[in-house]
């Protein structure tokens, strides 16, 4: 035992140790990937990934306009059963390669996921593509699936982070489509599995689709593997343009009145802009200063130095028609408006006082290294992969961002800040007690107080 | 004919280990393959060693860890990691608790330095136990009291199960027992845990082995020696007659029921406990599992079920006593004793029956894809080892899971299915107080 003091009572050292220095930089790693577009439309990307004899499967269609709760239906019977298989039969034929899918539905796509043993991939593709052809929608579980949707949507209404959120994209895009994302159960107990067959005739089309294939797999071959085993899904179909998002629209903050909650939900969505910006990487800059990660103002403030809330987070995020910054924190019920007050005190101070350099050098560290992080399994990659294409984007573009990342300038991340995370641009909601948090709420800005949707 | 098994890959992760002369036990898992590292350091207390009236103290430690040591202000630990391009955190478990970083490969030294300056102490001050007490208030809200099925059953079956205050107490821990913690708990926890001797560190990825060994002995080679401490026996007798027990969860739309059944030793009888891993995931992993096809799609009488091994969900990293448990979700009015049964009577039929053409190999072969699939990443494959050196000494364990998944026997997972018995389990209703 150290003789100096007590452990678990220090201080000071006695001889203080310097931080060793990081070694030499290494440079930016990003593998080769193969691609092939296939007569029907279908982009196929494979990247090779040896590191664990797995292959991850990402496959994307263009799903935009959608009708809701048929869309969210289908995502879930999609691997029900085709004219050969049973439900039970296809996942048993997956778990035997040790493979596995999911069909899951954002606003702007259709996405099927899954990852098996390597030398499974033909059959996995065999399977994948009998589904993307035949998926029949067996009235027996499409009446399951519908009640365990039903099911599910209840449960994330009893979800605070659900609400919050619910709230929050209806009050940033009022009438585009990415304001509703959930269905209501009643929409959802109408669906009859014919309208999921027609919905499945008109948009699970190959055309503008995403394949992407990671893993232990030789490129050339996963190529031809999936040419071969895709080759009779076909047809342009019926493909849907998403307007334009609205830009945000300051105004009063809205209240969510939910009784009884011990937190508040606090949102706010501030303005951004998509990968491919000039501005881009200045914000994502600025965005972690403020927010995007641990040693951020924010996060020092709320939670490091006032104890308000657990674990605070912005992040900017992309979506086909278009872009935006959400700042989230689930805060203490009685420090709700002290929290706002520190929240728009840190967006303004970053809008209107540039960043010290050691603060831009820690953040442009942090953004360089975790690319590399993120990309360094093969589930990561092929998720990267996957997301970079649905912004048209090529692993090429990431040395491309990472020279972005490096060379913007202090002042580069100031303008960014001042246009993009300015207060006076924020639309902010909160769900909580009312009764306890309207009034602190209502000495900051104007309120608008809805309950908790039922 | 039976069906063609898919032969079940391995990976080989060469793994280094040595002691240094106060007792810190490494592990270096070299993998050149991305300029990653994962650096984890794991000692050995949790959750079960906490004390009587100091309910969720390993957790808040976890974070008094995280707030400067000899040579770091508060914050400085983040912002050095971050600030080299990496990410970190801490978790707390029943028998250990973690604190890791994955990082560009550049900054080995400096996360090595980072660990080892808060091994030696960290900086416990009233100020910093005030305000990790209100942040892991603020953890148990968003967690467990502001959502529904908060707790549900990690923290709401160990009760039923269990009768001694280690393994049974609520490992978030009361806002009373929380409040009341003081320094002086704080640094006797950490003079008795927080010892060389009852720690390993480990470290994967992109590193030369023998500087990598250079920079190890640099930075944990002084700080100071302690050795472990005894660790007591938790071990309970088995339950001979079914408990059961229910509460209302006031935001909960739907209700839930959650079982648990005690299970061979993880460590001392591993050969015993593995078929209950299988077993698990032949009951419950997808479409084409047993109590998914029968209650889900045939019964229609739950909406979802799982079932997994330990708590907090990872089978090998657990020490005895631990559990298999199934929990399950009901539709609107569903009847919890129905599907009770009904799991009674699957588990007899799998017992009696034994298992079909090919159900065994396609289930051993997705839970292969499972393991690698974790051990990919750079850090899971350190935080892991960690564990298996801590437990049982032998950190290539990891290496060897999905072959030893893959001997388990028919006749095993039988023999396994046939001790979840009624009179054995323990379970916990969640009456739905929100439901509409």
């Amino acid at each position: 035992m150290s003789a100096r003091s007590e452990p678990g009572l220090l201080t000071a050292p006695a001889t203080p140790r310097p931080l060793p220095p990081l070694g030499p930089t290494r440079r930016l790693k990003v593998p080769r990937q193969t691609e092939r577009t296939l007569d029907s439309g279908l982009t196929v990307i494979v990247v090779r990934r040896p590191a664990v004899p797995l292959v991850e499967l990402r496959l994307w269609m263009p799903f935009g306009q959608a009708q809701l709760a048929r869309g969210h239906l289908l995502a879930q019977t999609l691997l029900s059963g085709t004219e050969t298989m049973s439900s039970v039969q296809i996942a048993a034929e997956l778990q035997r390669i040790g493979g596995g899918l999911s069909a899951g539905l954002d606003p702007d796509r259709l996405m099927i996921s899954g990852a098996g043993l390597a030398t499974g991939l033909d059959r996995m593709l065999e399977i994948l593509g009998e589904v993307l052809t035949g998926a029949s929608y067996p009235a027996k579980w499409v009446a399951v699936e519908r009640d365990r949707l039903v099911d599910g949507i209840q449960v994330a209404r009893s979800q605070p982070a659900h609400l919050a959120r619910t709230a929050l994209l209806k009050r940033i895009y009022g009438r585009h489509p990415y304001a509703v994302q959930t269905p209501n159960p009643e929409q959802v107990s109408a669906v009859r599995p014919a309208a999921l067959r027609t919905l499945h005739a008109q948009r699970v089309h190959p055309a503008g689709a995403v394949l992407v294939l990671v893993g232990d797999v030789r490129p050339e071959r996963a190529l031809d593997a999936a040419e071969k085993a895709l080759d009779g899904w076909n047809g342009a179909g019926h493909t849907a343009d998403l307007p334009p998002a609205p830009p945000l629209e300051p105004g009063p903050l809205l209240l969510v009145d939910r009784p009884g909650s011990v937190q508040s939900s606090m949102r706010l969505a501030l303005p951004a802009v998509p990968r491919t910006h000039p501005d881009h990487a200045a914000l994502q800059l600025a965005n972690l200063i403020f927010g995007g990660y641990f040693s951020s103002r924010w996060v020092e403030n709320i939670r490091e130095d006032k104890g308000y809330t657990y674990g605070p987070h912005s992040v900017v995020q992309h979506s086909v028609a278009g872009s935006v910054l959400l700042a989230a924190a689930e805060v203490a019920t009685e420090v709700t408006a002290p929290a706002l007050v520190e929240t728009t005190y840190e967006l303004g101070r970053l809008a209107t006082v540039p960043p010290t350099s050691e603060e831009l050098e820690q953040a442009r560290q942090y953004a360089l290294g975790t690319l590399q992080l993120g990309i360094s399994t093969q589930a990561g990659l092929a998720s990267f992969v996957s997301a970079y294409a649905g912004s048209g984007l090529r692993l090429d573009f990431l040395p491309e961002y990472a020279a972005r990342l490096a060379k913007a300038s202090a002042a580069d991340v100031a303008e960014a800040a001042a246009r993009y995370l300015a207060p006076s641009r924020a639309v902010t909601v909160v769900l909580g007690d009312a009764e306890r948090i309207s009034a602190s709420l209502a000495t900051l800005a104007p309120i608008d107080t809805v309950p908790v949707p039922s | 004919m039976p069906t063609r098994r898919a032969r079940i890959p391995a990976t080989r992760y060469p793994v280094e280990r040595f002691t240094l002369d106060n007792g810190l036990r490494v592990v270096l898992i070299p993998d050149r393959s991305a300029p990653v590292i994962g650096v984890a350091v794991v000692y050995d207390v949790g959750i079960r060693s906490e004390p009587e009236g100091r309910s969720g103290f390993a957790h808040l430690f976890e974070h008094l860890m995280f707030q400067g040591s000899e040579n770091l202000e508060k914050l400085a630990h983040f912002r050095h990691v971050q600030g080299a391009g990496g990410t970190f955190n801490g978790s707390t478990h029943l028998d250990y608790t973690d604190y890791f970083e994955t990082l560009p490969s550049n900054a080995l030294e400096r996360a090595l330095f980072l660990e080892a300056d808060r091994m030696r102490g960290p900086r416990l001050t009233e100020e910093n136990l005030r305000n990790q007490v209100d942040v892991v208030k603020e953890e148990i809200r968003v967690n467990v009291l502001n959502r529904p099925y908060g707790g549900f059953p990690w923290l709401t079956l160990p009760p039923v199960l269990f009768d001694t205050f280690p393994n049974a107490h609520d490992g978030y821990g009361s806002f009373g027992d929380l409040e009341s913690a003081t320094v002086a708990d704080a640094a006797d926890f950490f003079r008795h845990y927080y010892a060389s001797g009852n720690a390993v560190l480990a470290v994967s990825g992109d590193i030369d082995t023998a500087e990598a060994v250079t920079l190890i002995e640099r930075h944990f080679g002084d700080v100071p020696a302690r050795p472990a401490p005894t660790r007591p026996d938790f071990a309970e007798p088995d339950l001979r007659a079914e408990r059961r027990t229910s509460y209302t969860d006031q935001l909960a739309p739907l209700p839930a029921v959650a079982s648990a059944w005690r299970v061979p030793d993880p460590v001392d009888d591993f050969a015993a406990y593995l078929p209950y891993v299988v077993l698990a995931e032949v009951l419950t992993d997808g479409d084409a599992s047993r109590l998914v096809e029968r209650l889900v799609h045939r019964d229609r009488a739950v909406t979802s079920v799982g079932g997994y091994l330990g708590f907090m969900g990872d089978p090998f990293d657990v020490r005895d006593p631990t559990a298999l448990l199934l929990q399950s979700h009901l539709p609107p009015g569903g009847d919890i004793d129905k599907v009770l049964r009904t799991v009674d009577e699957e588990l007899d039929r799998l017992a009696t029956d034994g298992l079909t053409d090919g159900e065994l190999a396609r289930t051993q072969a997705r839970m292969a894809t499972h393991l690698l699939r974790e051990t990919d990443a750079v850090l899971g494959r350190a935080l892991k080892m960690a564990v298996l050196e801590q437990q049982r000494g032998e950190p290539g364990l990891l290496g060897e899971l999905p072959r030893l998944v893959g001997e388990v026997t028919d006749e095993q997972v039988r023999a396994a299915a046939a001790t979840l018995r009624p009179e054995r389990r323990a379970s916990v209703e969640v009456i739905a107080g929100g439901a509409r």
